[in-house]
């Protein structure tokens, strides 16, 4: 096992790279969605993922917790370390309780607000207090005062903004070490979006985030790096998702150093 | 708006029909349309019903009910064909629910998508509409003959597990359709949180599923209680003067007691075959009801 992966103890000693991808490649079929991406993401930091649509950033974030594998025709080529580690030697369902995931439209499951934060904890074997785990995720979420007194009821009676923060809960409350985001805000209102945004701010203190967005004052607020993914069209007519620029956000919003980067976040297309 | 736009406007509100009625008609016609059809479906229900009730409500009494068969009209009764019925049933639920709902989980959430299961697939659709004597005459081959030192020949178990494999792709048809419409977006969230596919499956698919699982399953018991041909096919027969008290049994059933009434010359047996019908839609009726109650006992607790 030990001689098979060659990086990997190369990588240990880099601890605040929670993820490395190395040329990552995806494919749908005999279908190239996204070619060589390569990318670090810093533990402890938000990172964004912009780009038109189509461009495969939600596909790379999958990579990360092998949500790809779930779909038959998916293939992905390249290496992605998880703390120096290669995930493709990780058992999937360990690797997705260390990184956990948050989707584009709230999908609590139709059970109480109670048992959806604990269903996670319950199958990976969690032996402590689960009220207390629940608690504490909630508060977590920033959605412990809204729904104190109403832990039985249904998760899909809450509004869609703290349904998306019970999903959030329902991450953390694994105690994941990276929480990916597709799209999180996207089906919600502007005053739901900045308290998911907020929670954000908080939670990087504790966990790493990966976030896919279309919104770029989103990107621009929340993340401390971007990663601008766009497409090109291929010769058999589909679209192939590469990325174009990984930078500070400060630097990819302000002083670009591709001409498509600049074209998109100043609004020019996309 | 200068008056130029005003005057364009109004030349492109010329080309479209001003006048509705006719739109409106036809969705009277429509309307109408439909209405008739169901009215006719009702109306035909009923008059069946009413018949049924008129021929056999007279007949209808305690004696009836308790009596097991008889030369004479006025003697014969039910009760031996109502509990194998009862029997049967049970051995029919029993055998074919977690038969049919496994392989139904089995083929929409594990199997991965290749000839075998395309194969499988087709032969399910193909088998749910072959004729039910067919099933009776694998029946009488199978359970009868070949297994009858553990079937003890044509009894309960050999009657319920003929109706059990012909009611199976039903069974499996419909789970399947309501495994189908869990939406994919929680089977992520399950996995996202590390659960594995018996997990998910387990505690989330299968629960949001139960509603159409529990329709499917009470639509196909309900397709089996009023079977005769595949039991006349494996010799059930209709003059039985005792209840089941073992899987091994002989037995009659409520379907075939009525037919054997209906087959007979004499008026009388025409109307205790009226009563045998009620009898047989007042159990189908409550086996509707409890599927119903647990239908919605499911849908509260989500």
């Amino acid at each position: 096992m030990q001689d098979t992966r060659p990086t990997a103890t190369a990588d240990k000693a880099i601890t605040d790279t929670a993820l490395k991808a190395e040329k990552i490649s995806v494919y749908y079929g005999s279908n190239l969605a996204v070619k060589d991406v390569f990318l670090d993401i810093p533990r402890n930091e938000i990172v964004a993922f912009i780009g038109p649509s189509g461009c495969g950033k939600s596909t790379v974030l999958r990579c990360f917790n092998r949500m790809n594998d779930l779909i038959p025709s998916a293939r992905v080529d390249g290496n992605i370390l998880f703390d120096g580690e290669n995930i493709k030697r990780l058992d999937p369902v360990e690797l997705r309780r260390r990184v956990g995931m948050v989707f584009q439209k709230p999908n609590p499951f139709p059970k109480s607000i109670y048992e959806n934060i604990a269903f996670g904890a319950r199958i990976n074997g969690y032996q402590g207090d689960m009220d207390e785990l629940v608690e504490r995720s909630l508060k977590g979420a920033a959605l412990w005062d809204e729904v104190k007194d109403k832990l039985q009821e249904s998760g899909l009676g809450l509004s869609g903004g703290q349904q998306q923060r019970l999903c959030i809960a329902r991450a953390i409350a694994i105690e994941p070490e990276v929480i990916l985001m597709d799209e999180p805000c996207s089906a919600l209102d502007p005053i739901s979006t900045l308290k998911v945004e907020e929670l954000m701010h908080d939670l990087k203190t504790q966990y790493t985030i990966v976030i896919v967005t279309h919104n770029m004052q989103q990107a621009s607020r929340v993340s401390d790096k971007t990663a601008f993914f766009n497409a090109q069209a291929t010769e058999a007519g589909g679209k192939m998702g590469y990325l174009v620029e990984y930078d500070a956000t400060e630097t990819i919003f302000s002083n670009p150093q591709e001409e498509y980067t600049r074209d998109y976040v100043s609004g020019r297309f996309g | 708006m200068t008056a130029q736009e005003i005057q364009a406007k109004e030349a492109t509100a010329g080309k479209f029909k001003q006048d509705l009625s006719g739109r409106y008609n036809l969705d009277k016609i429509f309307a109408a349309a439909a209405w008739t059809a169901t009215v006719v479906s009702v109306v035909v229900l009923a008059w069946l019903l009413l018949t049924i009730l008129m021929d056999g409500l007279e007949t209808l009494n305690f004696n009836f009910l308790n009596s097991f068969p008889s030369r004479k009209a006025e003697e014969a009764g039910i009760r031996a064909a109502f509990f194998g019925t009862l029997w049967v049933m049970m051995t029919v639920a029993a055998v074919s629910f977690p038969i049919g709902v496994g392989a139904a989980i089995y083929l929409e959430e594990f199997a991965s998508d290749n000839w075998f299961t395309r194969l499988v697939e087709i032969n399910i659709g193909n088998l749910a509409g072959v004729p039910s004597i067919i099933y009776g005459l694998l029946g009488l081959a199978v359970f009868v003959r070949v297994l009858e030192p553990l079937t003890g020949g044509r009894s309960v178990l050999s009657g319920g597990l003929t109706l059990a494999l012909l009611i199976l792709p039903v069974i499996i048809v419909a789970t399947r359709e309501a495994l189908r419409a869990v939406p994919n977006s929680m089977r992520l969230a399950g996995f996202a949180l590390g659960a594995n596919k018996w997990q998910v499956v387990w505690h989330h698919v299968l629960p949001s599923a139960m509603p159409g699982v529990l329709t499917g399953v009470i639509l196909a018991l309900s397709r089996a209680i009023g079977e005769t041909a595949p039991l006349l096919a494996i010799g059930a027969v209709a003059f039985i003067r005792s209840t089941p008290d073992s899987l091994q049994s002989a037995f009659t059933a409520m379907p075939i007691q009525i037919y054997n009434w209906v087959g007979r010359p004499q008026e009388e047996f025409h109307h205790i075959a009226a009563s045998g019908i009620i009898v047989l839609m007042v159990m189908l009726l409550l086996m509707n009801t409890i599927a119903i109650y647990f239908r919605n006992r499911f849908q509260q607790t989500r």
